[in-house]
């Protein structure tokens, strides 16, 4: 797996890989994607580099422990749906606005944000198993 | 019994004061250091005052409820009532509260957390005081819990030692249980009679004594009370919890939370008792307990379980009388436990002191400590004489009280074991009060003192109120005992106590047989703890180490079961599973005759039979393999084809997680390969690969089977057209997966997610635990496989 190919390519392909997993997740309301699958494709970002690499380059570059971003992503999901309680809707009701920023119309919702919370979980999670399955000294 | 009328609404409010003083507790022991007690003793005393203003009103024979709605969705109201029986209760609480949280304040002096222990004894203290106010048969079972809860973490306060976390928790078990008992009973009480409000159960006359739920609700309001009381076999908890600093035994296990059992039978009474049931089981047990525990308390010589054992003792004498359920011995039992109270929390404080300032509190290690301690010594003896029942005293008056009940009632054989029982206690409480002050100076582990301001306040005041009430008889009397009495038998109770003896009857006799009894066992005590100890010792097995037994067998119960259930090999957990599913699947098709009808053969496209062909010779390629890794890269040959399919029918969310799901499968279990140091290579047995071919054929054509009959029933549109027409008006969103996935089922989703986590959770924890580390305890060795 070391070649040397292998080893100069990984890092452009983990940060397209990367981009497009953020993506795929925002556009998933409207188009193919969504936070899981957003995530899985992270996950399989952070594996190939972890081959690539080594696994203590890939914690060092994410700075957080994965199952710290997965806890992370869950606080997010569960917030965005305690927003409702301010408005006095049930738990979870979608919430919409479209503010215009430079010109442009974005929708912003509270379903974005639990879907990021989604995508945060699977990548946190999914990375944590395959960075502690790679790591040979039993780092976890 | 008259209606019940409005409480002050200030009782809700001192009910929450021992709560908010325990937050402030350990800061406030932070900031004031010794006069921190004084300071938190205010807040029992305040209550108590308040408390002290409704004798009035409660001995003309007022009951009176406060309250809010609590959980009105099932009709649970945090209230209470105060009358003549929770009104004594609350006093003794805040009363000797007081006097409690001064005395630790000398007691835990120089204590790293004696803070956390104020805080611990006013938690016990708010929730012991809900506990006899409680209105409600579920704030009734609350407080009970609190009580157990604080009492388990004041036992276990000095948690460093092996002894005092086995007491905390043998206590816990114990009372724990009584507490569920107690559940059951307020809930079959409201079956019984409609209202689980207390106030109105007692004025349900005949209601339960009637009904089929009698004797169940009659055994389990036992279980409580015998637990909580302490009553044989059950009162073992109750030795062992000496283990907890003096001021919880004087405070807990012998003034007020031992008690909350008595007075569980007492609130009851009106309604449970006086039927065969009730006047034979409780004079037998309580008899038996009040043998039982003098007789242990002779054994000792640590002055502390000498106490706690009449203590023992004192409570199965208590229910004795309740048990015999006529007006006199509810007024003995009433007499007898306000002595106790007063002569008993005195006792274990002087107790506490002398450990305190002696270093000791085995008693055949003490002696001459009069001149050293003489007020000590003094309000020893006051105690003393009030639990020998001699006059001056108060314990004088109830011993004489409840002689004449059981004359009247014509019980003969209870009146001995009374008899025998009191002669004892005079033994006790004259060997507390007088082997260590009298005697010749020994020399004690620490220079002997008198105590501080703090510790000797309690047994004087509470000296002074035994003689007081003895003095003051026909106040004492009118205000405290008989609208206490009252409230136990259900209606107003006349009884005439008197000091001073008329004239000769029957429990005058009785009291000089016993007091000439008891000189005579403590003339003989050193032979009689002798012969004590060597039954006890012949014996060789107790209640105690019976619950050593009992916790035991349940945890190798408990093993047994885990290994059964618990195998350990992933094959037999593979196996079931799957099994299960096939089963699952198959069977309701089977059953019900539902097999789909033969399928006619498709017209597939160039593509869509390129796909399939390539999903089929990945599959042939999986079972073919000859190392593991082949398998595993096959396998993701068929997903991927699956993926392609999906993609062809129009499903893109679906095809896209396909293949990731497929990539990373792969990927991770290659890694879990590398992990597991297995063979390269698969070497079951041909038997076994047979059970595995089954299993996984079987589990392959219970779902084609499925999805073949889901695919030819109709397609019913509505949550289709539901989505579609929704999905972009009310989420805002195009892509209908999605939308159902962050909107219409977020809460699955989020549910899923945590799931996700918590995998990854447990797999990273799988992956620490190294090759080979065993799991399993075994029940043989304890030790592990």
């Amino acid at each position: 797996m070391n070649t040397i190919i292998f080893r100069t390519i990984s890092p452009v392909l983990v940060a397209l890989t990367l981009l497009f997993s953020v993506f795929v997740t925002l556009r998933g309301h409207n188009e193919p994607g969504g936070g899981f699958i957003g995530g899985l494709i992270a996950v399989s970002a952070f594996a190939l580099y972890g081959l690539s690499h080594g696994v203590p380059t890939v914690r060092h570059a994410m700075r957080f422990h994965p199952m710290e971003i997965a806890g992370f992503g869950l606080f997010l999901a569960g917030a965005s749906g305690m927003l409702s309680i301010v408005f006095g809707v049930p738990f979870l009701t979608g919430l919409w606005v479209f503010p215009t920023i430079f010109g442009v119309e974005v929708a912003l919702s509270t379903p974005m944000f639990f879907d990021i919370g989604v995508y945060f979980v699977v990548t946190g999670s999914i990375t944590s198993i395959a960075l502690a399955l790679e790591a040979r000294e039993g780092g976890v | 019994m008259t209606d019940p009328s409005p409480a002050p609404t200030w009782i809700l409010l001192a009910l929450a004061a021992p709560f908010l003083a325990a937050l402030v507790a350990p800061t406030v022991h932070r900031l004031f250091g010794r006069a921190a007690a004084f300071a938190l003793a205010a807040v029992p005393l305040a209550a108590f005052v308040g408390f002290l203003t409704l004798l009035g009103p409660v001995a003309d024979g007022a009951r009176l409820t406060t309250g809010f709605d609590w959980w009105p969705s099932y009709g649970v109201r945090f209230s209470l009532l105060v009358d003549g029986l929770s009104l004594v209760f609350a006093l003794l609480i805040t009363g000797i509260g007081t006097l409690i949280v001064i005395y630790a304040g000398g007691y835990m002096k120089g204590h790293p957390q004696a803070g956390r222990f104020m805080s611990f004894i006013l938690l016990f203290m708010g929730a012991m005081l809900g506990l006899v106010l409680a209105d409600d048969g579920i704030t009734l079972f609350v407080m009970w819990e609190a009580t157990s809860i604080t009492s388990f973490l004041l036992i276990g306060f000095d948690h460093t030692r092996a002894r005092a976390r086995r007491a905390a928790l043998q206590a816990l078990v114990i009372t724990g249980a009584g507490g569920l008992c107690l559940l059951a009973a307020v809930l079959l009480i409201g079956g019984a009679t409609g209202t689980r409000t207390l106030s109105e159960v007692v004025a349900t006359g005949d209601v339960i004594r009637g009904s089929d739920l009698y004797l169940p609700i009659f055994l389990l309001v036992l279980g409580a009370a015998f637990t909580k009381s302490a009553q044989v076999p059950l009162h073992v908890w109750l030795p062992n919890a000496m283990e907890a600093p003096t001021p919880v035994s004087a405070f807990l296990h012998s003034a007020t939370m031992v008690k909350a059992g008595v007075y569980l039978l007492m609130r009851l009474h009106p309604v449970l008792g006086g039927t065969p049931e009730w006047t034979t089981v409780l004079p037998i047990v309580g008899g038996l307990t009040l043998l039982t525990g003098t007789l242990m308390a002779v054994r000792q010589t640590d002055l502390k379980l000498m106490l706690a054992q009449t203590t023992v003792a004192s409570l199965g004498l208590l229910v004795l009388l309740v048990g015999v359920s006529t007006d006199a011995a509810i007024v003995g039992a009433v007499g007898y436990l306000l002595a106790h109270a007063f002569f008993k929390g005195a006792l274990f404080m002087i107790a506490g002191t002398i450990d305190h300032e002696a270093g000791t509190r085995d008693v055949t290690k003490l002696g001459g400590l009069r001149k050293l301690m003489p007020i000590t010594f003094a309000s020893a003896l006051v105690a003393a004489v009030s639990m020998a029942g001699l006059p001056p005293m108060i314990g004088f008056v109830a011993k004489e009280a409840l002689y004449l009940g059981l004359d009247e009632a014509g019980r003969t054989a209870l009146i001995a074991v009374a008899v025998a029982g009191n002669a004892l206690m005079l033994v006790i409480g004259f060997a507390v009060a007088l082997k260590p002050f009298l005697g010749p100076e020994v020399h004690t582990p620490k220079h002997a003192h008198e105590g501080p301001l703090e510790l000797i306040l309690g047994p004087i005041v509470l000296g002074a109120v035994g003689l007081g009430a003895a003095l003051f008889l026909h106040g004492f009397s009118e205000i405290i005992v008989l609208p206490m009495a009252g409230a136990i038998t259900g209606r107003p109770v006349e009884a005439d106590l008197h000091l001073i003896p008329t004239y000769v009857s029957t429990p005058l006799i009785l009291s000089i047989v016993t007091v000439a009894l008891g000189v005579v066992a403590y003339l003989a005590l050193t032979p009689l703890r002798a012969a004590v100890d060597a039954v006890v010792r012949g014996i060789g097995w107790g209640p105690d180490r019976g619950f050593d037994q009992i916790v035991a067998g349940l945890v190798g119960f408990a093993s047994v079961v885990v290994r059964v259930v618990q195998p350990g090999r992933l094959e037999a957990y593979m196996a079931i599973v799957l099994g299960l599913a096939v089963v699952t699947l198959l069977a309701p098709l089977l059953l019900f005759g539902e097999l789909p009808a033969w399928p006619a053969f498709p017209d597939l496209t160039a593509q869509e039979a390129v796909v399939i062909l390539i999903a089929v010779s990945g599959l042939v390629a999986v079972v073919v393999a000859r190392t593991r890794l082949t398998s595993i890269v096959s396998l993701g040959i068929q997903g991927f084809a699956v993926a392609v399919i999906f993609v062809l029918f129009g499903a893109p969310d679906l095809a896209f997680t396909q293949f990731m799901v497929e990539t990373l499968s792969v990927v991770i279990l290659a890694l879990v390969l590398t992990r597991l140091a297995l063979g390269e290579r698969d070497h079951r047995p041909l038997r076994q690969k047979v059970v595995d071919a089954v299993i996984g054929g079987g589990l392959g054509l219970a779902f084609m089977l499925v999805l073949l009959k889901i695919t030819q029933a109709p397609f019913d549109r509505t949550l289709t057209d539901f989505y579609d027409t929704y999905s972009r008006t009310i989420a805002h969103g195009r892509n209908v997966v999605n939308v159902i996935i962050v909107d219409f089922r977020g809460l699955d989703t989020l549910g899923e997610i945590a799931v996700v986590m918590i995998t990854g959770l447990a797999i990273l924890a799988l992956v620490r635990v190294k090759a080979r580390t065993p799991i399993l305890p075994t029940p043989e060795t304890g030790k592990r496989k």
